[in-house]
C-alpha cells in the first residue's frame, strides 16, 4: 500500500551525490530541469539519457528503484503521450475512430514522454540522494535571503520537519484506529463510494482529534524548550561547501552548454 | 541551600465553555523546593498536579497569588525565557515532544532556540545524550525508539538547555516496567550526580518512595508533604485520597491492624523482609 | 466459546530490511468461561498476537480456531468472528467519534444488522455493565473525563455482546481509583455474565489478583503458561525478561530464602496477611 510507493523516498548512501550540499542539490536539479526544457532534439536526449543514467550510477540507487517510482505516474505519462499523438496536427499515420494520429504527433509524444520521465527522474533522484531532514535545511538556507520580501523561511521549513516528524506517528495511528473500528464491525472496503466515504467518519474523526491533541501537545512542548520562531535561532549542523559540490556545479553548467550547442541539429 | 521555587497562595481558575461554571483548579497552593531536592508530587487525576507544574515554567501565569523561581516573577514577561531555560519541562507521551526526525537534532533543538554557537551546541548534545545513555541512538529516528528511550531523549532534550531544575509530568505513566526503570534512573542520576533539582509528578506510588520529600494534592490543595516514610506511614489518609500506597506498607498496616507489633515506616521490600523475619524469629523464640 | 491456537506464526514485512519474526510457533489452549492473563513487556509479541483471535491479522502459517471454527480459513466470515470475540484496543477512548455517548456505544450493534430496539437495549445494557450513570447517553463522549470516557468506548465493545472479551492494557495511564474500578467492572463480566475474558497488561499487580491462568509471552514465544502462583515463583526468570514481579512476591521469596516456611504461592497483600497472621500466631 502506502509503503510501496517509492517515488521520493530516501535511499541511505554514502556516494558523492549523497555527500552533496542540499542547497547546491536543489539548484542542480532546478538547473537540471531547466535544461531538460531546452532540448529539440533526439541527440539531446540521447547525451541528457547518457547523464542521468551517469548519476544515477554514481549515487549507488539501484536502477530497479528508480523505475519502481515511476509506476504510479504511468497513467499520467501514457495520457499525455496519446494526447499528443492523437492532438497534434500534420501528416497523417493512422486513425481510430474520429481520432486521427500524425507524424509530428507522434514525434511530440515521444519527445513529451522522454521530458516527463526525466523530470521524474531528476527529481526523485534528488529526494533518493537527500534526508528529508537535509532537504528541509537546503529549502530553509535558499529561501533565507527572501525573508526581506516577506518569505517565511523558517516557519516553512520547521512545517516541513514537523509534518515529517508526525508522518509515521500518524500512520501507525491510523492503522491502530482502523482496526479497532474493524473489531467493532466497521467495514472500510465494501460498498458503493458514498458507503465508503461515510464509513471514513469514524477512521478520520478520531484521527483529527488526535492530531489536534498532538498539535496541542507539541506546542506546549515546544514553548517550553524557549522557541520563539526563528529569530535569534541557531543551528548546531552548518552547511559548508566542499570542492565536490563546486565540480557538481561545473558538470551541470558544462551539460547545459552542450545540449544548447546541439540545439541546431535536426534529429 | 538555596531556594529553587516558591509558590505563595497561588490559585488557578478554569472556566468551561459550555455552562460558564469556573472551577477552581489549584485553591491556595503554597510550596517551596529549594536547590537540589528531588520531590515528587502525588495526586490522582484532576487533584491539580499537572497544572501546578506548568506553572513552575510560566507556560501557565497564577490567576491569584505568585509563582517565584530563584526569586524571578513568573507574571514578568522580561523572566520569562529566563525561567524556561531555568527550568526544564518533560510531558507525559514522549511522540508528542519530539520534535525532529533525528534524535541528535531533537536535543538540539532547545540550545538551538538559545541561539548558541553551533560548537557548543554540539558539546552540549553530545554530553545530554551520554547522561541519558543514548549517545549510540544520536543518528536514530525517533519513532523506531521504545517509549523509554524516546522518554530519554526528551529529558537530554531538557539538560542540553542546562536547566538547574526538572519538572517531569508524568513521564511514565505510558510505559512499560523496562522503560519506567530506565527513566526512573535518569531521573535519580539526574539528581545524584548532576545537582539538578526535580520534581517528579506520578501516581505510581513506588516512584515517589525513590524520592526526598512527597507532597500530596488534592482538589487543588496540598493536603500532605513530608518525608516518603512520614506520608507513607498514613495509609488510610492516602486511601481517602485515592492513591495506593505500595504493597509492603500496605501489608505491615493490615498486620498493624491485626494486632501485630511491626513497625509502621516500612516502604521497601528489604525493610518488610528484615521486619518481618525478625518478627517470626521472636515468635519462635 | 473456546480458542486454540495451533503452531501459529507471524512475521512482519517479509523480504524486507524491516522484516521481523513477532510470533514463533505460538500453540496455546483457552477453555470457555476462562480467565486468563497475558503478560509480556512490549515488542513480547502479545498485541500481535490478540490480533489473531478475530482475524485482524492474518497469520504466516499456523491456524487459530475459535470455538472450533477456523478463522484463517479464506471462507470463515470475519465479521462474524468479529462479533462474537471482542478486542478492546488499549487507549480506546481515542477511537470514539460519534456525537453522542448513544451513537458511539450503538455502532457495534448497529454494524450487527439488529434491529433498532435490540441495539437500544444493548446500549443501555453495557453502559450499566461499564457502571456509567443514563444520563451520560445524550452527552458528546469528548465532555467526559479520562476514565469515563474509556468506559464508554469499553462499553461499545460489550453492547455487541461478544462471547470473548480481549482487554489490551485497559488500565493503562489511569489513577488508582479508575484502575481499580474498571479492573472490578472486568472480574464482574467473567463472574456474572461469564465470559472468557483475556486480560494484556504488563502491570503484575493487576493481574495477580484477578486471574485462573498466566500466559507470559517474551520474543514472539509463549515462555510461560501456568497458575499464578506458579508463574510468580520464578521471579528471576521473569525479571530477566523485563517483567516486574508483585512486591509481595519479593517479600515471600526472600524470607523464603532467609529459611523461613512460607508458602510460595502468595502474591497479594490479603493472602500474605493471612498466611503471615497464622505463621506468627502458630507459636
Amino acid at each position: 500500500m502506502i509503503k510501496d510507493i517509492t517515488l521520493g523516498q530516501y535511499f541511505p548512501g554514502e556516494s558523492v551525490i549523497h555527500r552533496l550540499d542540499p542547497r547546491i542539490k536543489i539548484i542542480l536539479t532546478l538547473l537540471y530541469i531547466t535544461a531538460l526544457f531546452m532540448i529539440k532534439n533526439f541527440t539531446g536526449y540521447i547525451i541528457f539519457a547518457a547523464f542521468t543514467f551517469e548519476m544515477i550510477y554514481i549515487s549507488t540507487v539501484p536502477v530497479k528503484y528508480v523505475f519502481k517510482g515511476l509506476k504510479p505516474l504511468v497513467f499520467i505519462i501514457i495520457f499525455t503521450a496519446f494526447i499528443n499523438i492523437f492532438m497534434t496536427g500534420g501528416r497523417p499515420l493512422f486513425s481510430i475512430g474520429p481520432l486521427l494520429a500524425t507524424y509530428e504527433g507522434l514525434n511530440m509524444a515521444i519527445l513529451m514522454t522522454l521530458r516527463l520521465l526525466f523530470l521524474i527522474i531528476g527529481t526523485s533522484l534528488l529526494t533518493f540522494t537527500t534526508s528529508p531532514i537535509s532537504l528541509t535545511d537546503g529549502i530553509e538556507k535558499l529561501l533565507n535571503p527572501f525573508r526581506r520580501i516577506g518569505v517565511p523561511a523558517h516557519e516553512l521549513a520547521m512545517m516541513m520537519t514537523i509534518a515529517l516528524r508526525f508522518i509515521p506517528t500518524l500512520l501507525e495511528e491510523t492503522d491502530k484506529i482502523m482496526k479497532a473500528q474493524m473489531a467493532r464491525g466497521a467495514d472500510f472496503e465494501s460498498g458503493n463510494l458514498l458507503k465508503r466515504a461515510k464509513g471514513l467518519v469514524p477512521l478520520l474523526v478520531p484521527l483529527f482529534i488526535s492530531a489536534f491533541r498532538r498539535a496541542d501537545d507539541l506546542a506546549i512542548a515546544m514553548e517550553s524548550r524557549c522557541y520563539r520562531g526563528g529569530d535569534q535561532r541557531t543551528r548546531m549542523k552548518q552547511l559548508k561547501l566542499h570542492n565536490r559540490d563546486y565540480i557538481a556545479i561545473g558538470l551541470v553548467i558544462g551539460l547545459m552548454i552542450i545540449l544548447f550547442l546541439v540545439r541546431g541539429l535536426k534529429y | 541551600m538555596g531556594e529553587m521555587i516558591n509558590t505563595i497562595n497561588v490559585d488557578y481558575t478554569y472556566s468551561h465553555e459550555e455552562n460558564q461554571k469556573v472551577e477552581l483548579v489549584l485553591n491556595n497552593v503554597n510550596l517551596k523546593v529549594d536547590k537540589g531536592e528531588f520531590i515528587t508530587i502525588l495526586g490522582h487525576n484532576g487533584s491539580g498536579k499537572s497544572t501546578l507544574a506548568k506553572h513552575f515554567n510560566a507556560l501557565l501565569l497564577p490567576a491569584g497569588g505568585t509563582v517565584f523561581i530563584k526569586h524571578m516573577d513568573t507574571s514578568d514577561e522580561n523572566y520569562r525565557w529566563d525561567i524556561r531555560q531555568t527550568v526544564g519541562m518533560v510531558f507525559q507521551n514522549p511522540d508528542n515532544q519530539i520534535v525532529a526526525t533525528i534524535v541528535e537534532e531533537d536535543v538540539a533543538f532547545g540550545p538551538e532556540n538559545l541561539g548558541i554557537l553551533p560548537s557548543e551546541i554540539r558539546e552540549r548534545v553530545d554530553y545530554a545524550l551520554k547522561v541519558v545513555g543514548m549517545y549510540e541512538y544520536r543518528k536514530h529516528a525517533p519513532h523506531l525508539l521504545s517509549g523509554g528511550q524516546k522518554q530519554r531523549i526528551a529529558i537530554a532534550g531538557v539538560i542540553a538547555m542546562k536547566p538547574e531544575c526538572i519538572v517531569l509530568d508524568e513521564p511514565t505513566a505510558m510505559l512499560d516496567p523496562i522503560g519506567r526503570r530506565e527513566v526512573l534512573d535518569t531521573i535519580k542520576k539526574l539528581n545524584k550526580e548532576e545537582g539538578i533539582t526535580v520534581i517528579l509528578i506520578t501516581h505510581y506510588m513506588d516512584e515517589a518512595v525513590e524520592s526526598d520529600r512527597i507532597v500530596v494534592m488534592e482538589k487543588g490543595n496540598i493536603v500532605m508533604d513530608g518525608s516518603p516514610k512520614e506520608v507513607f506511614s498514613k495509609v488510610e489518609k492516602l486511601k481517602e485520597v485515592g492513591l495506593d500506597v505500595p504493597q509492603v506498607t500496605e501489608l505491615a498496616y493490615e498486620l498493624r491492624a491485626a494486632g501485630v507489633n511491626v513497625r509502621q515506616d516500612i516502604l521497601t521490600v528489604d525493610e518488610c523482609v528484615d521486619e518481618l523475619a525478625r518478627l517470626i524469629n521472636n515468635a519462635e523464640l | 466459546m473456546s480458542i486454540r491456537i495451533e503452531n501459529l506464526n507471524h512475521i512482519y514485512m517479509p523480504g524486507s530490511p524491516f522484516e521481523k519474526q513477532a510470533l514463533k510457533d505460538v500453540n496455546l489452549e483457552i477453555k470457555r468461561g476462562e480467565f486468563v492473563g497475558l503478560i509480556g513487556h512490549t515488542g513480547s509479541g502479545k498485541s500481535t498476537l490478540v490480533q489473531h483471535l478475530n482475524g485482524l491479522l492474518k497469520p504466516t502459517s499456523g491456524k487459530v480456531y475459535i470455538n472450533d471454527i477456523d478463522i484463517t480459513d479464506k471462507k470463515t466470515n470475519l465479521k462474524e468472528v468479529r462479533n462474537k470475540v471482542g478486542l478492546v484496543f488499549q487507549y480506546p477512548e481515542h477511537q470514539l467519534f460519534e456525537e453522542t455517548v448513544y451513537k458511539d456505544i450503538a455502532f457495534g450493534p448497529t454494524n450487527m444488522n439488529l434491529t433498532e430496539e435490540e441495539v437500544e437495549e444493548r446500549v443501555y445494557e453495557a453502559l450499566k455493565t461499564v457502571g456509567l450513570n443514563k444520563n451520560v447517553l445524550e452527552k458528546s463522549p469528548f465532555e467526559l473525563s479520562g476514565g469515563q470516557k474509556r468506559r464508554v468506548a469499553i462499553a461499545g465493545v460489550l453492547a455487541m455482546k461478544p462471547d470473548i472479551l480481549v482487554l489490551d492494557e485497559p488500565t493503562a495511564g489511569l489513577d488508582p481509583i479508575g484502575r481499580d474500578e474498571i479492573l472490578f467492572q472486568i472480574k464482574a463480566l467473567h463472574t456474572k455474565l461469564d465470559m472468557t475474558v483475556i486480560l494484556v497488561s504488563h502491570s503484575m499487580e493487576d493481574i495477580a489478583r484477578m486471574v485462573d491462568r498466566i500466559i507470559v509471552m517474551h520474543k514472539g514465544s509463549v515462555a510461560m503458561n501456568d497458575k499464578p502462583g506458579a508463574v510468580f515463583k520464578k521471579d528471576r526468570q521473569l525479571e530477566e525478561m523485563g517483567l516486574s514481579v508483585p512486591q509481595i512476591t519479593h517479600v515471600v521469596n526472600k524470607l523464603r530464602s532467609k529459611g523461613i516456611h512460607i508458602r510460595d504461592d502468595i502474591f497479594t497483600v490479603h493472602q500474605a496477611k493471612k498466611e503471615l497472621l497464622k505463621l506468627l500466631s502458630r507459636q
